[in-house]
């Protein structure tokens, strides 16, 4: 609502604008205050798999030799550049000049070294220490130049380099990056009231172009409806990722914010038991995927439209296909289907579910959705550890609803003991092939046919990508709106 | 008094322990493993076998157990799983918030509370007492996370009077902190001063027939100091004891209350390591908040004991 003192005290800023040298302007608006979801546990992307640590830390306190930019492609950060040999496993990668860590510090080749060796230690705690196991040897021939030399060729390598699993840290303050982190970024950590919020400022010694703000404060907001409070109240000037989607109408008719939808690698499947009767049965997977309405469970868990898949791969890469037609929605082929493997009255199973809204919500749908060829889906809700436990390592499930958020996962399809067991040697073989393939048309192919598999085998029930509800003040630029990797640099975060 | 007092000690240390075993195994044999929940989908063995050595996990329980007791014994509560300080620190920094937000709600709650009792005793039967037993029932039936939300529609959002929520921290100054938490306060009282209502008023009722105050009206004394001297001390005895029983009342409103306006005290606390399954956090927790209950009314009965003489001997 507009009240005339509110018209009133527009019209005299806009006057003064008028007046001002833009300027001070500019330095009027040079902080800003984000509000995210999930707090992270702690500062250290290099110890523990929570997203939050990486939301807040990646390109932001600490860097990677190289980046992700918002399109997802890998630029240059710490390397400037690199040069692989022709034997396709030796990297050398060319350093930053005049980098500093934010105490001080000299960024150099040792600090690569120390951190790569640091991940793949026997006590180190790295949640993807697979992505340096491939190193064979780092050297370092002077300050400015890493060479590192891997086992075989490995086309993912480069990718991982910019995951905050795999940023640089130093020896000295390494230990303390837990609660005091200490990196070479363009912000650097003030405070953390735990609980909270956690207060960055701008870097003055950083190496690359200066961020437009001085400050910028992350809160932790849990609950979906004091998210959308502290957003219409002008508490926060941001939110990364709504947990409200009920309110998005409210939000976007409130002409101070502004709302935008994005695309994540967050593949919700309706994971199945590929092991297990009577799962192991092609038929029975292709009468559930007859039966999955996308569009429908989507519009049921977020009241808007999303992107549908039809495999397990994110839009976000160019070598997305769409397949969602595969099997498109056809109940009399479902049950057609179902009668063929044996059950011409359906059957009975579980659907385990974790504790997230769109896995609670999605499962309710296809359960009754499921109904509608026989299939007698019992609901049982579990908590995030009970379902890491009995799910996830015991493989002991029918049905489960989860959303993969690893950037890139197609591979957990090849691996042995994966939670899903699906068991596919050309599969298997066509990923092992990807890894050692460095030219990218190819290997982009070779994605291609890996969908068209996993789509042709049912593997699991692809439903859709998770979006990115980004919302934030009207005058507010620079956010990231999809998220190829789920993080918020706020370097080209800027006010307009 | 004195066997009484050893008695009673007793007694606290064996409720204490009891309490610590109960949490202890009822945590134990939660499903789910620390180490890998921190780590996620995606760790190989090894990491999920360092993290398990660094956090302890690797000992038999019952070593545990006596680890734990000894650790809150000398003041050490051990290490958060999630956050990776000590759970102390963590305890002490909530409570900065929780402590003041309780604090506030139990003045505010006794300061509408109280007066409205007493108010409706003294129209008993008269619209004034009606309109209270209304603004009672209202309060009772008015869910404090609901009333929560409506307090910050129309002060944060229509009027921007205060923040939606969150905790500047002490640090920012007194006035912005007090200006954070008044709302939730607010929130938190509401129900409770709808209670204190209602007792205040039925034991003043109650107390306004005894033959004391019929004494003191046919003396020829006023109506307010009969009210005020007389009857007002003796109708406060259930009061109090009300207030004190309030106690784990507002511990579990904060856990709602801090969540609807995200603040960072003990309550939150409470429900963010249940859902990391931080443990250790939880272990600590718990027993603080049970160790508090049983401390309370501890002294309550205490004080029982020193008010009546029979207490002291039956028991």
């Amino acid at each position: 609502m507009t009240t005339r003192r509110d018209l009133l005290a527009g019209a005299g800023a806009a006057a003064l604008a008028a007046q001002l040298p833009l300027v001070a302007l500019a330095q009027a608006k040079d902080s800003v205050i984000i509000a995210m979801t999930l707090e992270p546990p702690t500062l250290d992307p290099t110890s523990g798999a929570a997203q939050a640590i990486r939301e807040v830390t990646l390109q932001n306190i600490f860097e990677g030799l190289v980046k992700m930019d918002r399109t997802g492609k890998i630029v240059p950060c710490l390397a400037e550049s690199w040069e692989i040999a022709p034997d396709n496993v030796t990297y050398s990668f060319k350093l930053r000049r005049g980098a500093t860590f934010h105490d001080g510090t000299p960024f150099s080749s040792e600090q690569v070294r120390f951190s790569f060796e640091r991940a793949v230690a026997p006590e180190s705690t790295n949640a993807q220490r697979q992505l340096f196991t491939p190193i064979t040897e780092i050297t370092t021939p002077d300050p400015g130049t890493v060479v590192i030399r891997l086992k075989q060729p490995t086309a993912t390598f480069l990718y991982g380099l910019a995951w905050g699993d795999a940023v640089i840290v130093a020896p000295a303050s390494a230990a303390n990056n837990k609660t005091n982190p200490i990196g070479t970024g363009p912000f650097k950590f003030v405070r953390w009231n735990r609980g909270d919020r956690l207060e960055f400022e701008r870097f003055d010694g950083y190496w690359g172009e200066k961020p437009t703000l001085a400050k910028a404060t992350f809160r932790f907001i849990a609950d979906p409806q004091a998210q959308v409070a502290a957003l219409r109240a002008g508490d926060v000037h941001a939110q990364t990722n709504l947990s409200a989607p009920e309110a998005v109408p409210q939000l976007k008719a409130d002409p101070k914010l502004k709302v935008s939808f994005g695309k994540t690698e967050g593949e919700v499947i309706l994971a199945i038991n590929n092991a297990k009767a009577p799962f192991n049965d092609l038929r029975v997977r292709q009468a559930i995927a007859h039966v999955l309405d996308r569009k429908t469970i989507a519009l049921g868990v977020y009241g808007f439209d999303v992107d549908l898949i039809g495999s397990h791969f994110s839009p976000l890469h160019p070598a997305y296909i769409d397949l969602t037609a595969t099997y498109p929605v056809d109940i009399p082929k479902a049950k057609a289907l179902l009668a063929a493997a044996g059950f011409p009255n359906g059957f009975s199973c579980t659907l385990k579910l974790p504790p997230p809204t769109y896995a609670r919500r999605s499962g309710e749908i296809i359960a009754a959705l499921l109904a509608q060829i026989g299939i007698n889906a019992s609901i049982e809700p579990l908590e995030f550890p009970q379902w890491l436990e009995r799910v996830f390592r015991g493989k002991d499930f029918d049905l489960s609803v989860i959303a993969h958020t690893e950037p890139l996962d197609i591979n957990i399809y090849a691996r042995d003991d994966y939670y899903f067991q699906y068991k596919n040697p050309e599969f298997k073989a066509l990923m092992a092939k990807i890894d050692v393939t460095l030219d990218e048309g190819q290997r982009n192919e070779m994605y291609r046919q890996a969908q068209r598999i996993l789509a042709r085998d049912a593997v699991n029930g692809f439903l859709f990508i998770l979006p990115k509800i980004t919302v934030t003040a009207a005058g507010l630029d620079g956010m990231w709106t999809d998220w190829p990797l789920p993080i918020t640099p706020l370097a080209e975060v800027r006010w307009r | 008094m004195l066997s009484f007092l050893a008695r009673r000690c007793v007694a606290l240390v064996a409720t204490l322990l009891g309490a610590a075993l109960v949490i202890f195994v009822a945590l134990e044999v939660l499903p789910g493993d620390p180490a890998a929940v921190t780590l996620g989908l995606n760790a190989a063995p090894e990491a999920l076998a360092a993290l398990r050595l660094e956090m302890g996990l690797d000992k038999p329980a019952p070593v545990r157990f006596l680890a734990w007791i000894s650790g809150i014994l000398t003041g050490d509560l051990g290490l958060s799983y999630t956050y990776r300080v000590p759970v102390a620190q963590l305890i002490g920094e909530r409570m900065a918030v929780t402590l003041p937000l309780a604090l506030a709600a139990i003045i505010l709650a006794t300061s509408i509370g109280v007066p409205l009792g007493l108010l409706a005793a003294a129209n008993h039967n008269r619209p004034t007492d009606a309109a209270v037993m209304i603004f009672a029932q209202l309060g009772l039936a008015v869910p404090n996370f609901w009333f929560g939300l409506l307090l910050v529609l129309l002060f944060a959002i229509g009027l921007g009077w205060f923040p939606a929520g969150g905790f500047p921290g002490w640090q920012a100054g007194p006035a912005a902190a007090v200006k954070a938490l008044l709302l939730p306060a607010f929130a938190l009282a509401l129900p409770q001063a709808a209670i204190l209502a209602r007792v205040t008023r039925s034991s003043m009722l109650d107390t306004l027939q005894e033959d004391f105050v019929r004494t003191a009206r046919a003396k020829g004394l006023a109506e307010p100091v009969t009210v005020v001297r007389h009857a007002l001390r003796n109708a406060l005895i259930p009061v109090v004891t009300i207030m004190g029983l309030q106690f784990s009342v507002l511990i579990a409103g904060a856990i709602i209350i801090e969540n609807v306006f995200a603040l960072p005290g003990l309550g939150r606390l409470v429900f963010q390591s249940i859902t990391q399954h931080d443990l250790i956090v939880v272990k600590d927790l718990v027993m603080l908040f049970a160790g508090l209950a049983i401390l309370v009314n501890f002294a309550v009965e205490l004080v029982y004991g020193l008010i009546d003489p029979r207490l002291r001997e039956a028991s």
